[in-house]
């Protein structure tokens, strides 16, 4: 008979020290609950791979909103075609253009192209991708059927090919907007597809069959306790589309297709560098850096908030 | 298996519509004087108008006019470009090309992101992973014109190892380099993909079966977990197909490669929209034929997809 036994029992009975029970009384239940966005702040915190990319994100908004801090040059009306393709002099610390515009005022005008192109381009990726995936999830039958289907169809065209047959076709109205709708429209099956998954999961938990226990109406379940239950995937993908849409733009204003060249746009930019690469490489690899950075920052974000958000990713580290 | 291959063709059909009405929609029913807007900046004389017209048969209702150009595209008149050739035709003679340029570029991403993918997952958290890590995300973040134009510069003008511009009748050794471009794209995807999925596979069980029934790391390795991981690799070949066209438009265009993204690249450059019409909506169809024998590929090896409702 072990020691720690009373007469009087039948059973062995481990020591209190030994129990689950004590881990259970180690959580204090005065603090906060844990929940999926506070350890997913907590985990990223400690990396500085986000602090590298939100301040990098943090440093183009302000260059996108202000490029008067950064820089006085006028980025098209100061241009002399006699510094054309020229290096850099006191003043002009990335040197000229073909057209011999100051480089480095027309990097600080394009950045807010760049950033409106993507977050007008998630904005619109979001709001579709959120409503179709949520609808066709939670309800299912021929509703998920149908708008299933009509994803599937803007799945099948490659959004750029996409966006290359509207803007030809829309050659008259080029401008940001415009050039937003031809990738966005595109764009967003993928989100609709993640989201429409995630509710499949979601909408089976207990606390939506309490919901409906209670009597809560189907709508309000979905507005109320699935759809906030469901976001997380979705915003790692929106966060990765807002780099997928400022690289989107860059390519269809390189082909020609894009902004008119009178917009600041670093695929403008690029694209009337090219000829020149032999003799003038800097002014094709400048604003290309540019662009590579903002991008760089926006991936590396998306990595950030997928390894936090993604317990199976998180996993894998 | 023969009811997945049919309930799979049959979901392709309304698809394969859809995307074809979209695009048509796109063209004809868009604001403004459709066949004016495809002229771009230059205004065309109006006997040039009306042969349009009559040519698109836009004296039709919308809906006639869409089935005329269904029609158009299975009886395999795909209209013509502006220089007054059949589409038809110049598929024919640039398909080949781009074909030989897609198979070398996805060798190269296969061999180079399958191979990078298992060591950073075999050594997780190693110095070899984190570098591949930076590396990737690096690579996901240059557009493939930068990659292209600076692939250009330092070996084809800097270090003169391969010629800038694909020479006639593209040989091999002129592919190397735009094929090379095309595979960074999705070298990257290829090889995160694989870490993450040879990880999983290494902490399942029967790897652990395998390890302790005493087999050596140098079996377990390519035989039971390599092999096992490869099926998201095989199902990623599928959504590669439309990243190499749109990879395949730019990098054509710039390394002048006679095939079919060249043509719809210079389409593009010069405004020709027809045409661009034309071969945005052959690759399309291509891309989703690719898609489906993909899937019904997939089905063959992995039976529980065919049996998932």
């Amino acid at each position: 008979m072990p020691s720690n036994t009373r007469p009087d029992q039948q059973h062995y009975v481990a020591p209190l020290e030994e129990t689950p029970l004590v881990a259970i009384d180690k959580v204090k239940a005065e603090g906060k609950p844990s929940n999926l966005w506070r350890d997913a702040w907590n985990d990223v915190r400690r990396r500085p791979m986000f602090w590298i990319s939100a301040a990098l994100i943090l440093l183009v908004v302000i260059v996108a909103l202000f490029p008067g801090w950064f820089t006085q040059t006028p980025p098209n009306n100061d241009c002399q075609l006699s510094n054309s393709n020229g290096g850099p002099v006191d003043g002009h610390p990335l040197g000229f253009t073909k057209q011999g515009c100051d480089i480095y005022s027309r990097i600080i005008h394009g950045t807010s192209t760049s950033l409106s192109v993507g977050l007008i381009v998630t904005f619109l990726v979001a709001v579709l991708g959120v409503v179709f995936g949520a609808f066709a999830g939670f309800y299912g039958g021929w509703i998920d059927s149908v708008l299933s289907r009509i994803g599937d169809i803007f799945f099948s065209i490659p959004y750029i090919l996409a966006a290359v047959v509207v803007m030809s076709v829309l050659s008259a109205y080029r401008n940001v907007w415009v050039i937003s709708l031809a990738i966005g429209l595109f764009a967003w099956p993928a989100t609709a597809r993640v989201l429409r998954a995630e509710i499949l999961r979601v909408k089976n938990a207990d606390f939506v069959m309490s919901a409906t226990a209670v009597g809560v109406s189907r709508f309000r379940i979905l507005l109320r306790h699935v759809l906030p239950n469901s976001l997380a995937p979705v915003i790692v993908i929106t966060t990765i589309s807002l780099a997928s849409a400022i690289v989107a733009e860059a390519t269809l204003s390189f082909l020609g297709v894009g902004l008119p060249s009178s917009t600041m746009s670093w695929g403008n930019d690029i694209s009337a560098a090219q000829f020149d690469l032999r003799t003038a490489p800097q002014t094709l690899i400048l604003p290309s850096i540019a662009l590579s950075v903002t991008v760089l920052a926006f991936i590396m974000m998306g990595e950030v908030v997928r390894d936090a958000l993604d317990p199976k990713a998180r996993a894998r580290r | 298996m023969a009811g997945y291959i049919v309930r799979r063709l049959l979901q392709a059909i309304p698809v394969l519509l859809g995307t074809t009405f979209l695009i048509y929609f796109m063209v004809f029913a868009m604001p403004g004087d459709p066949i004016v807007g495809l002229f771009g900046d230059k205004t065309p004389p109006p006997q040039v108008l009306e042969r349009i017209r009559a040519q698109y048969n836009l004296d039709q209702p919308f809906i006639v006019q869409y089935f005329i150009f269904l029609g158009g595209i299975f009886t395999g008149n795909l209209g013509t470009s502006f220089s007054g050739q059949p589409v038809s035709e110049i598929l024919a003679a640039t398909f080949p090309v781009t074909l030989r340029l897609a198979v070398l570029a996805v060798f190269f991403e296969m061999v180079a992101g399958i191979t990078v993918g298992l060591v950073a997952g075999l050594r997780k958290g190693g110095i070899f992973d984190a570098s591949a890590l930076v590396v990737s995300l690096i690579l996901i973040s240059l557009p493939i014109f930068v990659i292209a134009f600076v692939a250009q510069f330092v070996f084809g003008i800097q270090l003169g190892w391969f010629r800038t511009t694909v020479g006639t009748g593209a040989p091999i050794q002129d592919l190397i380099l735009p094929a090379l471009v095309l595979a960074t794209i999705s070298f990257a995807q290829i090889s995160r993909l694989t870490r993450a999925s040879v990880i999983d596979t290494d902490g399942q069980d029967f790897v652990r079966t395998a390890a302790s029934k005493g087999l050596s790391r140098s079996r377990i390795v390519p035989v039971h977990i390599l092999r096992n991981s490869l099926i998201p690799v095989v199902t990623y070949l599928a959504v590669d197909f439309g990243v190499l066209m749109v990879g395949a438009t730019v990098t054509e265009g710039i390394f002048n490669v006679p095939g079919v993204g060249r043509t719809l690249y210079q389409a593009i450059i010069r405004g020709e929209g027809p045409t661009v019409v034309s071969f945005v909506t052959v690759m399309v169809l291509i891309y989703l034929i690719i898609n489906l024998l993909v899937d019904l590929l997939y089905a063959v090896l992995d039976p529980r997809i065919r049996y998932a409702k």
